[in-house]
Order: C-alpha cells, then sequence, then structure tokens
C-alpha cells in the first residue's frame, strides 16, 4: 500500500475536474483512512453534541469524533471535557453507557480512576502488597500518574454547541467557519438557552460523504421530494442562496418559501402532485419566528461530521459518524428553545414527521445515498456527473440550479487528501 | 439503561381483568393488525384506530428518558391517512416486505370501556433479492377503546429497542 502520509494517490480521472467525481472515492480503504487522519482527526472540528444535553457537573454524553469513540463531559466548574473512551491503562472502551452521570470514570478492568478532566487519580496496588515485611509488585518507582491520564481533545464551546478535535493545532473555531458560515450558524444558535427533544438513529449503508452532498445539493429536493415541490418548501423558482466558507468546505443553502402549485419547475416532474391535499394540515402549520429574518430553510454543513437544519420550525443537528468507506450512523438531535412556549414546541414535534428516518422529506434521502453506494461499487472505474451549473466552484450562488457546493467540497477534499 | 419508571404497563393489577371473549377481541384487533399492515393493505391501517387517536413510533430512549421526539408522531385518524399517501404515492424507497411477530396481550387497568394494554413486537425486513433481517423490536403501549364498532386504539405507541434504524422506516409498524 501507498505511504498514507506522503503520497498522492491515484483516484482522480486524468485530466478530469471537479465536475466528475470518481465512483472510488467513495469506496476505496486506502482513501477512507486517509480521510479519517486528515479530516476526522486532524486539521478540522467535529460536532461532538449540544451544551443542554448535559446541564449538571459530572453528566456526560458518550459519542464519536471520526471512529473513535469520546466522553462529553460536565466538569465541576461548568467546563466542558471532551477525552477519548480508551484506558490508559489496557486500552479499553470503558464507557458503555451513551448518558450518565459521574463524579469521576472507573475503567471496570482494573479500577483505573480518571477525574472528569481525564487525570488519572487512582491505580489500585500502585504500591505493591506488603505481605510479611516485604512488598510485592506494584508500579515502578518513576511511574507518574500523571504521564498516564485519557486522551484529552480540544474543546470548542460556541452558543451551547459543542466541538472538538484531535488536533491540538486546528485552528480556532471561529475561523474554521469563516464569517459567512458563522453568520448563519449564530443565526441558530445566537446564546438562547436549548431544549433537546429527543434523538433519532439511523444506519445508512453509504458512503459518509454522500451525506454531506445530500445536503449541498440542492437539486434533489423539488425532484426527489414530493412535499417539497407540492407544498412550496423548497423548489428551484424560489428566492435563494448558496454560499461557502472560503475553503469551499462548509456550506449553507438559504431560501424562502412560496405558496407551491404548478408552474415551470413542476412540468414532466412526477412527484409534483397537484391534488395533494392533506386530511390534517398541522403538519405543516407552520409559524415565522422572528430570528429567521426572511429565509423560511438554511441548511448548513460544516465540513466534515455535522448538518444544521432549520426547515421552517424544525430544528435538528445531524452528527454523520462513518463505519469505514461503506456506511456510516446519523444521529439526529432535535431541539428547541428554552422559552418556546407550549404550541411552538408540539409544532416543532409536529414538523418533525417531516425529516428523520421516517420523514416525509428525509427516509427517501437514505435510500438514494444506499442507490449510489450500491452503483459505486458496482462500477469502480465509474464517475459521477456534477455539472449543474457548470463546472466552476463559485463560493456564492443566487439559484439553486447547480451542483456547485459539491464541486466546491471535492475541490477542498482533493487539496486537503493530496488526491 | 433504563430507570424503569415508564415500564408501567408491565405491573398489571390483581384486578384488573377482563372476560374471556374481551381478551379474544383484543388479541383478535392485535393479529388483525399485524395482518393488514404484513399483507400491504395500507388503507386499513387507519381504520384500526378512532378519529382523535395517537399513533406514535418512538425509540425507546426518548421514551424511558421523557423526551418527546417521535419517529413518527400522529395525533389523528386524517395524520393516519396522510402517511398512507406518502408511504403508497411520495416516499422513494426499497420496497420491502414487512412481517410482524407479535406476542400475547399484558392487560393493564381496565375502566369502563377503555383497556389499557401492551404486547411486545418484532418486525422482521425483506427487500428483494436480499436475506429477511430483524428491522425493529420492541413494544406496542395501547389505549384501546370499545366503540359500536368493536375494539379500536385511542393511542398506540410503538416503543422500540432497536438502537439503529436499519436506512429508513417507510411502512407503519
Amino acid at each position: 500500500m501507498n505511504d498514507l502520509r506522503t503520497s498522492e494517490l491515484d483516484v482522480w480521472p486524468p485530466g478530469a475536474g471537479v465536475e466528475r467525481i470518481p465512483f472510488s472515492a467513495y469506496t476505496r480503504e486506502d482513501l477512507y483512512q486517509r480521510e479519517l487522519e486528515r479530516l476526522f482527526y486532524r486539521g478540522h472540528w467535529c460536532y461532538v453534541g449540544l451544551e443542554a444535553e448535559i446541564p449538571n457537573p459530572g453528566d456526560f454524553k458518550r459519542t464519536r469524533v471520526g471512529e473513535r469513540s469520546v466522553i462529553m463531559v460536565r466538569d465541576r466548574d461548568g467546563g466542558i471535557n471532551v477525552v477519548e473512551n480508551v484506558c490508559a491503562h489496557r486500552g479499553a472502551a470503558f464507557c458503555r453507557e451513551n448518558f450518565g452521570n459521574r463524579s469521576d470514570f472507573t475503567c471496570p478492568y482494573h479500577q483505573w480512576t480518571y477525574d472528569l478532566d481525564g487525570r488519572l487519580l487512582g491505580v489500585p496496588l500502585m504500591r505493591g502488597v506488603r505481605s510479611d515485611g516485604v512488598v510485592h509488585g506494584g508500579m515502578p518507582a518513576g511511574f507518574r500518574r500523571e504521564d498516564h491520564g485519557l486522551t484529552r481533545l480540544a474543546v470548542a464551546r460556541r452558543n451551547g454547541v459543542v466541538c472538538a478535535s484531535f488536533d491540538a493545532d486546528v485552528e480556532p473555531f471561529e475561523q474554521y467557519l469563516g464569517p459567512d458560515v458563522l453568520r448563519y450558524f449564530d443565526r441558530v444558535f445566537d446564546g438562547r438557552a436549548l431544549t433537546v427533544l429527543g434523538y433519532s438513529r439511523q444506519r445508512i449503508d453509504g458512503n459518509w460523504k454522500l451525506m454531506q452532498e445530500n445536503i449541498k445539493d440542492p437539486y434533489h429536493p423539488g425532484l426527489l421530494h414530493t412535499w417539497f415541490v407540492t407544498f412550496g418548501l423548497w423548489r428551484a423558482d424560489q428566492k435563494s442562496q448558496l454560499l461557502t466558507d472560503v475553503h469551499g468546505r462548509h456550506a449553507c443553502m438559504i431560501s424562502r418559501r412560496n405558496e407551491g402549485g404548478s408552474g415551470a419547475v413542476t412540468k414532466g416532474v412526477t412527484s409534483f402532485k397537484a391534488n395533494m391535499t392533506l386530511h390534517d394540515d398541522r403538519v405543516l402549520d407552520v409559524v415565522p419566528e422572528p430570528w429567521w429574518n426572511g429565509p423560511t430553510v438554511v441548511m448548513t454543513t460544516i465540513f466534515p461530521s455535522v448538518i444544521i437544519q432549520q426547515q421552517v420550525n424544525s430544528l435538528s443537528t445531524r452528527h454523520i459518524q462513518p463505519r469505514g468507506p461503506n456506511a456510516f450512523d446519523f444521529v439526529w438531535t432535535h431541539f428547541g428553545f428554552a422559552d418556546d412556549a407550549p404550541d411552538m414546541q408540539r409544532r416543532r414535534l409536529r414538523q418533525a414527521n417531516l425529516f428523520g428516518p421516517a420523514g416525509y422529506v428525509s427516509a427517501d434521502d437514505g435510500e438514494v445515498i444506499e442507490f449510489s453506494q450500491q452503483g459505486a461499487r458496482q462500477r469502480p472505474g465509474g464517475v459521477s456527473v456534477v455539472e449543474l451549473g457548470g463546472t466552476d466552484t463559485a463560493t456564492r450562488t443566487e439559484h439553486t440550479v447547480t451542483e456547485t457546493l459539491i464541486r466546491s467540497m471535492y475541490a477542498y477534499w482533493r487539496r486537503t487528501l493530496d488526491v | 439503561m433504563s430507570d424503569g419508571r415508564h415500564e408501567g404497563g408491565r405491573d398489571a393489577s390483581p384486578d384488573a381483568a377482563v372476560d374471556f371473549a374481551t381478551f379474544v377481541d383484543l388479541v383478535t384487533l392485535y393479529q388483525a393488525y399485524a395482518s393488514a399492515l404484513d399483507a400491504r393493505q395500507y388503507e386499513r391501517w387507519p381504520e384500526f384506530f378512532i378519529d382523535d387517536c395517537v399513533y406514535r413510533l418512538q425509540p425507546r430512549e426518548n421514551f424511558d428518558r421523557g423526551l418527546p421526539l417521535a419517529t413518527m408522531a400522529f395525533e389523528s385518524k386524517g395524520m393516519l391517512k396522510d402517511r398512507v399517501y406518502g408511504i403508497t404515492q411520495t416516499l422513494a424507497h426499497d420496497p420491502y416486505y414487512q412481517r410482524h411477530v407479535v406476542g400475547t396481550p399484558i392487560i393493564g387497568r381496565v375502566m369502563g370501556l377503555v383497556i389499557e394494554a401492551e404486547a411486545n413486537y418484532a418486525v422482521f425486513r425483506t427487500r428483494q433479492n436480499e436475506l429477511s433481517e430483524v428491522f425493529n423490536v420492541g413494544r406496542y403501549v395501547d389505549i384501546v377503546h370499545r366503540t359500536s364498532a368493536g375494539l379500536r386504539f385511542a393511542s398506540r405507541i410503538c416503543v422500540f429497542d432497536s438502537e439503529m434504524i436499519p436506512t429508513s422506516i417507510i411502512y407503519p409498524i
């Protein structure tokens, strides 16, 4: 195998730009290992959770950065630590619950005990066992507990969202997002207290990038998703904007709902149902909120690990956790605001029927991602054609009839991975 | 994982009893419901409910922790009919068979025409050209009303243990 650290991988079709994506980008194990190393473990921030999930000292959440199990824990002073779930002694992934509260962490194997910040507190039999006046065993005199703590990750907290990085030298989080994406991040997370409404978890047999691409693809929603095109929630004739950070890795798809109905964008579109009416339209009981400031939908992809969804009154983070090149886990955390009136919380929950593993506009995203993965696996030399709207990688576009955001992501991906 | 505080339906109180005919009606309701779904007769699904009904498919972690989010959450027979339209007319998906195996119900409280009951279920998924697989496993937490048309669900909450939904859930459980 090539040296993963330095060599250029021979992946891209000769002469092709980012408007052609080789299918092997979704299937090759060596590429995937390089993605873990360079995208998930170095130089990037990964999502770990919301502060509202661990409100009290000792509260913890187990989650993943890339494929590595980590624990986000609230310290006694209100700080938040993220440590790797691997005991410094024999490597046991000691934390076995997704949520809980602890005053410290103890590995069950040999009872090594860690403080909430990962410092090693106690090692049983460290000084050996005295018997008949003789000390048996124990750690050598030079053993220092401070050399054997849990691996600590860098932590970024912004307005209730927590991200972490195994790379201590990662750039500051605000700089990582860049000013334009940060503005839309802050539009949802402006410091108001959040309320967690619950979780959905699904496993999708597709490459993790296909999920990023799905939310950088404004072409499909008005075609695949009947509910979007029929009820005007997302379609090509809306006033919209696409933007990326300066690197092209993060993106926002910003749009404003229209009245739906038939028009130029529904002609020949079989998913458009002109006569579709709901027996109970409370699922679409949209009430504009002042903080929207115009757009009814902003879908933000923060590379590589999370999507922030605001689609009318429904809000969620969608956490991408890769599992080898051919699968990923997709964890949805739906939330609202602590000052939501009861009817607004009910509204968010009703609209959640559109999203998640059974959602009217999300269930089929998982399905088509698997279809794409199957096609990529059966034809390793194939390419994906991504040239709607041209071959460029604009950082700003005033319409949605384009695949520029996907191209931008691959331009960044090729640079970062030496592909 | 759970503190068990929402497992209340398991503790059938000593006086919770129904006559044999009612028990048979209840088992028949459960089996007819499963049979209709397995036979893909989705238009029959809303008719197992009263008009002002609740149907939820909810991860156990949310249910046990009192978090309100459900994978599907419907509050009227109209919403159930909309789901049927959604799955038959709007959702692109890999077709699959469902096969429900539903345990014998355990009766909770009985209050006049209202029966609280629970039953375990396992649903297997079989895609075309694929092996059958365990798809969704959990328990029904039900409130059943005795109506002039027979027993109907006022509320059916499917609380599933399965920590991961494989791909997606299209059809009702």
